[in-house]
């Protein structure tokens, strides 16, 4: 398959099972729900060592909040609901219960319910109250800005982490502009986010290293620098490879999120040094979910 | 959804309870059995058709015309479905009721929404006193539901409330929410003496000073609380002035207390 001029190769991205839930983050303005949403959802780019993979999935206006402010929605993906709960209660309380006039609510209705609030309501010392409004309970602890209002619990529901494709450029602005084009363009797509810092990331791993400590190494088929002395999967004119990670509440959504980043790439062509799409996959045998590059861009 | 109306042939002399009307889902009975049912009118037992003539079929909705003042326990343990009181109603309205939805166009007697635990209660005229408040060995009233009052409220409106919301769109009497574990009550109009003694928890959404506060109650300042958009959200397009609150910007003054009694409680006056 080949669209303007860009290799699109047969493979496949190869996805695991994870929990996720959705935060809505409300401030007095948008500038600072931001603030709070990208300190909860920093240092979140990937499970292997960060706990969880977060990310700001879209903006909201002050008619799709509960508490009529501005805010940002995060999504939040870990590998079991225990570590999600971990990671939530110690993010929003670092992050959003910090930050001056926010609040946080549930994004997601149903799934298993996870303390939200529930717990972080101690920090009140006593002078916490709760609120039942319309069937949920919030919890308004004060705080010295004013009070911090939480709603209680949130759902958490079974998700997919791992999609990826890969871009193959002639050089490294290239790869980067390819990029950004498609985080852009997958930035419109629901349900998803992308948890690497600007929704791209540079390092690709394979699994297993040389060395006994590591689990993961680098993927040096797919590092120009070292293409002569690897078994190097790129071809002599490919200068830079990025990749784009997605998780996503349901595989449907990951590969809504692909097909529209694909389409952003391909869109730029030969002729701005996009030469290949490709995937990164573990050969099918550890992930449940496969997203076929060629089916997706053919749906 | 199938109706049955029942009309007052006179207004009783003696008092009624008329809990067994609502007792078990009148769905599926028979017209005959309903009309056989007994009530307690003063010391004596009636049958229902003694009482009133009966008209439709038995089904989702009932339906209560006439001078109904005597009529107590109107909706006791209304679980689902809806009852409509064209008149007055008497004592104990709805009590402990879970679910379902009652109207009253006109007045009601003391101690309605005793023990309610959820549904919704739409009162056209006022309420006696102990609206929501708890009987003699009842631990705590009010637990849960929507309670509407049109008019005015008597004295100890929320009385050992536990959770709920309860908006008045009138004034309410003395007392008001005396010895409150905690809930939400809202009055539109004037507020009687001693608002909030004893009360624990839970908020009073006033838009004037009551006219006399315990002295146990401490003013915080004038804020914008967040919460108050997401209540105003909630009850928008209720009937009267708390359907039509506005989307942000309420500012309130917020007293807090009884400090006699946990002091957690919070009064808090529109600015």
């Amino acid at each position: 398959m080949i669209l303007n001029g860009v290799a699109i190769d047969d493979e496949f991205a190869e996805a695991f099972g994870m929990k996720a839930t959705r935060v809505i983050i409300t401030a007095q303005n948008l500038a600072w729900a931001y603030h709070a949403a990208n300190a909860a959802t920093g240092f979140a780019t990937s499970v292997i060592a960060c706990g969880c993979e977060a990310g700001v999935e879209r903006e909201l206006t002050p008619a799709e909040t509960p508490d009529g402010r501005p805010g940002v929605a995060i999504l939040l993906f870990a590998m079991s609901g225990k570590e999600l709960a971990k990671q939530l209660e110690r993010r929003i309380g670092q992050c959003v219960l910090t930050s001056p006039t926010s609040a946080a609510f549930a994004g997601l209705e149903g799934g298993d319910p996870v303390a939200l609030g529930k717990n972080l309501r101690f920090f009140g010392d006593g002078f916490q109250a709760s609120k039942q409004i319309a069937g949920k309970r919030y919890w308004r602890v004060p705080v010295m800005d004013g009070e911090f209002l939480v709603e209680e619990t949130t759902g958490v529901v079974p998700a997919v982490g791992g999609g990826n494709f890969l871009v193959l450029a002639e050089s490294q602005p290239q790869a980067l502009a390819a990029c950004e084009a498609a985080i852009a363009a997958m930035r419109t797509v629901p349900n998803v986010i992308m948890p690497f810092p600007g929704g791209v990331v540079r390092s690709g791993s394979k699994v297993g290293s040389r060395y006994k400590s590591l689990g993961a190494s680098t993927n040096d088929a797919f590092c120009p620098t070292i293409r002569g002395i690897t078994k190097s999967q790129l071809s002599p004119e490919i200068g830079s490879v990025m990749e784009i990670v997605i998780d996503g509440l349901t595989a449907d959504d990951i590969s809504a999120s692909m097909k529209a980043g694909i389409r952003a790439v391909t869109a730029l062509g030969r002729a701005q040094g996009i030469h290949r799409i490709s995937a990164g996959n573990y050969g099918g045998k550890l992930g449940k979910y496969h997203f076929k590059l060629r089916e997706i861009l053919a749906s | 959804m199938s109706t049955l109306r029942l009309t007052l042939r006179a207004a009783p002399a003696q008092r009624v309870d008329c809990a067994p009307l609502t007792a078990a889902p009148l769905a599926g009975q028979a017209l005959a059995a309903v009309a056989a049912l007994p009530l307690v009118a003063g010391n004596r037992t009636l049958r229902v058709d003694e009482l009133f003539a009966l008209e439709g079929t038995p089904g989702d909705t009932l339906v209560v015309t006439g001078d109904g003042a005597r009529l107590d326990r109107l909706g006791a343990g209304l679980a689902a479905g809806t009852l409509r009181v064209e008149g007055a109603a008497g004592d104990y309205l709805g009590q402990r009721m879970t679910g379902g939805r009652i109207e009253v166009m006109g007045r009601v007697g003391a101690f309605a929404a005793n023990g309610m635990k959820g549904g919704e209660i739409r009162i056209g005229g006022d309420a006696g006193d102990f609206l929501g408040g708890a009987i003699p060995g009842d631990h705590q009233g009010m637990s849960g539901g929507l309670v509407l009052v049109a008019g005015n409220v008597g004295a100890r409106a929320g009385d050992r409330m536990r959770r709920g919301v309860m908006l008045i769109d009138g004034s309410a009497g003395d007392y008001l929410a005396s010895r409150m574990v905690a809930g939400t009550i809202a009055v539109a109009g004037a507020v009687g003496h001693g608002a909030g003694t004893s009360m624990r928890r839970g908020t009073l959404l006033l838009s004037t000073l009551p006219a006399g506060l315990p002295p146990t109650f401490n003013d915080c300042g004038v804020f914008p609380f967040t919460m108050l958009t997401m209540l105003a959200r909630a009850w928008r397009g209720l009937p009267g002035p708390f359907g039509a609150l506005p989307d942000g910007g309420l500012r309130v003054r917020r007293l807090m207390g009884d400090l006699a009694n946990d002091g957690r409680g919070e009064i808090l006056i529109r600015a």
